[in-house]
C-alpha cells in the first residue's frame, strides 16, 4: 500500500481519465439508446430497419474488435482523433445498443390506451414519444440501465489495450515498477467495485423516486 | 358574414356519409350514414360487436375507413400526419379504460395538450385546468397521480382532459362500462350538465337512463348497420325493428 501511495497522482489522474471516458460516453449511450428506440418504433420503415441493423451489430461485435477497429483503421480512413475520444465515441455507440435493448422493453409497459389517448389529443408521433412513451419507459428501466452503466464503467478498462492512460493501464505500469500484483490490482479492484456500487445505489434511490404507481 | 351563408347552426359538427369498414373477412362498419348538429347528443346503443366503439374511433381517425366520407365541422377528416392531429385536436375522446397518463399527476394530465398541441401558456393553462377540474369535482385532487384516484374520479379526470382542449365535439366510448355500480352517476351527472351546457356529443353507452334523460336522437346499430334512429322516447316505448325490441328487452332485464 506504501508502494502505491507514491504513485497517487498517476492514480488519481488515471482515475479521472477513467471517469471521464465513463461519463461521457455515458450521456452518449443514453442519448443513442433513447434515439434508436425511437427509431425503432418508429412509423418510418427505413428509420426502424436502421436501427434495427444498428442494435444487432453492435450487440453481435465484441468491444474490443470495435476498438481496435476504431483505433487502427480509422486513422487510416483519414480519420484522425485523439486516443481517448476514440475510445469515448466507440464505447458509447456500443453501449448505446445495450441502452436501446434496456429501454426497447421499457416501451413495452407503456399502456397502448395512453398512448392513443395522447393521438386522440392531437399530438403528434415525436410528443407521444418525448412525453409519454419516453419517459414512461425510462422510468421503467432504472435497475436494467444502471447495469448496464455499470457495465460500460467496466469496460473502460478495455482503453487500456489501445493505449490510453485509465485506471488499469497505470495500474499495469505501477506493477512494472513495484512487481506486487496481488497488492496493485487489487487496490484498483476494490476502486472499480466502489464505483459499481455507488451506481447501483443510485439507481436502486432513482428507482424509487421515479417509480410509476399502478 | 355573407347573408347568403347557409345558417351556421344547421350544418352539422359531424357528418359521415357511407362509411365502410371491414376488419380482414369483417364487415365492421356498413354504409354509416350519421349526422350530428351542433349542440346536440346522439347516443348510440347497440349489441355487443356491433361496431360502435369502431364507429367512434373511426370519427377521429383512430382506426382508418375503407370508403365513405367523415366530415368535422366542414372539414374532410384527413387521412394521417399533421392535418389529422389538427382535427383530433378539436374532437374530444372519452375511453371505456380512462386512459390517463399514469406518470403525471392529475393536473399535468390535463395541462399536457392545450401547452403541446395548442402551444398555450403553462400559466393559462394551468388555470383553465384548475377550473376544469373544479368543474368536474376534483380540485382538491389536482396533485395526485391517477392511481391514487377511483375509477369514476379517473373518468372524470379524463373528461376533464378532453374538454382542456376545447373540442368542438366530444365522443365517449362506453364512459362507464368499467365503473363499479356505485361511480356511474358521479360520471353520468358530468356528462350530463355537459350536454346541458351545450357541448355536441356521440356517447356509446349501456346506460339507458342517460341515454333517455341527455339524448337529443338515439341511434341503433346492428351488425355494423344503424338499424334505427330516433328521439329517446319514441326508441324507447317504440322501436320499429324487430332487432332494437329484442335488444331492449334485453337490456332493460339486466
Ligand atoms: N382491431 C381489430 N381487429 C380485428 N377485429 C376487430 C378489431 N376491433 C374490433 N374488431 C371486431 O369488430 C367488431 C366490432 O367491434 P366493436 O368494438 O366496434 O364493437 P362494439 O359495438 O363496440 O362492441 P362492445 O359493445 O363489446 O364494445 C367485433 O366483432 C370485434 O371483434
Ligand atoms: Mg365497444
Amino acid at each position: 500500500m506504501d508502494a502505491l501511495t507514491q504513485h497517487g497522482d498517476l492514480i488519481a489522474e488515471a482515475l479521472g481519465t477513467t471517469l471521464l471516458i465513463a461519463v461521457l460516453s455515458t450521456v452518449g449511450a443514453l442519448v443513442i439508446g433513447v434515439l434508436v428506440t425511437v427509431a425503432r418504433i418508429s412509423p418510418v420503415p427505413v428509420l426502424r430497419g436502421a436501427a434495427f441493423c444498428y442494435v444487432q451489430y453492435f450487440l453481435n461485435v465484441p468491444l474490443l474488435a470495435l476498438l481496435l477497429l476504431a483505433v487502427f483503421a480509422l486513422p487510416d480512413a483519414g480519420l484522425v482523433m485523439p486516443l481517448t475520444t476514440t475510445v469515448v465515441v466507440v464505447l458509447g455507440l456500443y453501449e448505446g445498443a445495450y441502452v436501446a435493448e434496456a429501454v426497447r422493453s421499457g416501451v413495452n409497459t407503456v399502456a397502448p390506451g395512453e398512448v392513443e389517448a395522447a393521438r386522440a389529443l392531437g399530438m403528434g408521433f415525436s410528443q407521444v414519444m418525448r412525453k409519454i412513451v419516453v419517459p414512461q419507459a425510462l422510468r421503467a428501466v432504472v435497475q436494467p440501465l444502471g447495469n448496464v452503466l455499470i457495465a460500460l464503467l467496466m469496460n473502460t478498462a478495455l482503453a487500456a489495450t489501445v493505449g490510453v492512460v485509465e485506471l488499469t493501464s497505470a495500474a499495469n505500469r505501477i506493477n512494472n515498477v513495484l512487481a506486487q500484483p496481488i497488492a496493485v490490482y487489487a487496490s484498483v479492484g476494490v476502486v472499480y467495485m466502489a464505483m459499481a456500487l455507488g451506481l447501483g445505489l443510485m439507481a436502486s434511490r432513482v428507482e424509487k423516486r421515479v417509480a410509476i404507481l399502478r | 358574414m355573407s347573408l347568403q351563408m347557409s345558417d351556421p347552426s344547421s350544418a352539422p359538427v359531424l357528418d359521415l356519409a357511407h362509411v365502410d369498414k371491414h376488419f380482414g373477412d369483417l364487415h365492421v362498419l356498413r354504409d354509416i350514414n350519421l349526422r350530428v348538429a351542433a349542440r346536440e347528443v346522439v347516443v348510440v346503443v347497440g349489441p355487443s360487436g356491433s361496431g360502435k366503439s369502431t364507429l367512434c374511433r373511426t370519427i377521429n381517425g383512430l382506426e382508418t375507413i375503407d370508403s365513405g366520407t367523415i366530415t368535422i365541422d366542414g372539414v374532410l377528416l384527413p387521412v394521417e400526419g399533421r392535418p389529422l392531429a389538427r382535427v383530433r385536436a378539436d374532437v374530444g375522446m372519452v375511453f371505456q379504460s380512462f386512459n390517463l397518463f399514469s406518470h403525471l399527476s392529475v393536473l399535468d394530465n390535463v395541462v399536457l395538450a392545450p401547452t403541446m398541441v395548442r402551444r398555450e401558456r403553462k400559466a393559462a393553462a394551468r388555470e383553465r385546468a384548475m377550473a376544469l377540474l373544479d368543474r368536474v369535482g376534483l380540485a382538491d385532487k389536482a396533485d395526485r397521480r391517477p392511481a391514487q384516484l377511483s375509477g369514476g374520479q379517473q373518468q372524470r379526470v379524463a373528461i376533464a382532459r378532453a374538454l382542456a382542449m376545447q373540442p368542438t365535439v366530444m365522443l365517449f366510448d362506453e364512459p362507464t362500462s368499467a365503473l363499479d355500480p356505485e361511480m356511474i352517476n358521479e360520471v353520468l351527472d358530468v356528462m350530463t350538465n355537459l350536454a346541458r351546457d351545450g357541448m355536441t356529443m356521440v356517447v356509446v353507452t349501456h346506460e339507458m337512463g342517460f341515454a333517455r334523460r341527455a339524448a337529443d336522437r338515439v341511434v341503433f346499430m346492428d351488425q355494423g348497420r344503424i338499424v334505427e334512429e330516433s328521439a329517446p322516447d319514441t326508441f324507447f316505448t317504440d322501436a320499429r325493428s324487430e332487432r332494437a325490441r329484442a335488444f331492449l328487452a334485453s337490456v332493460m332485464t339486466h
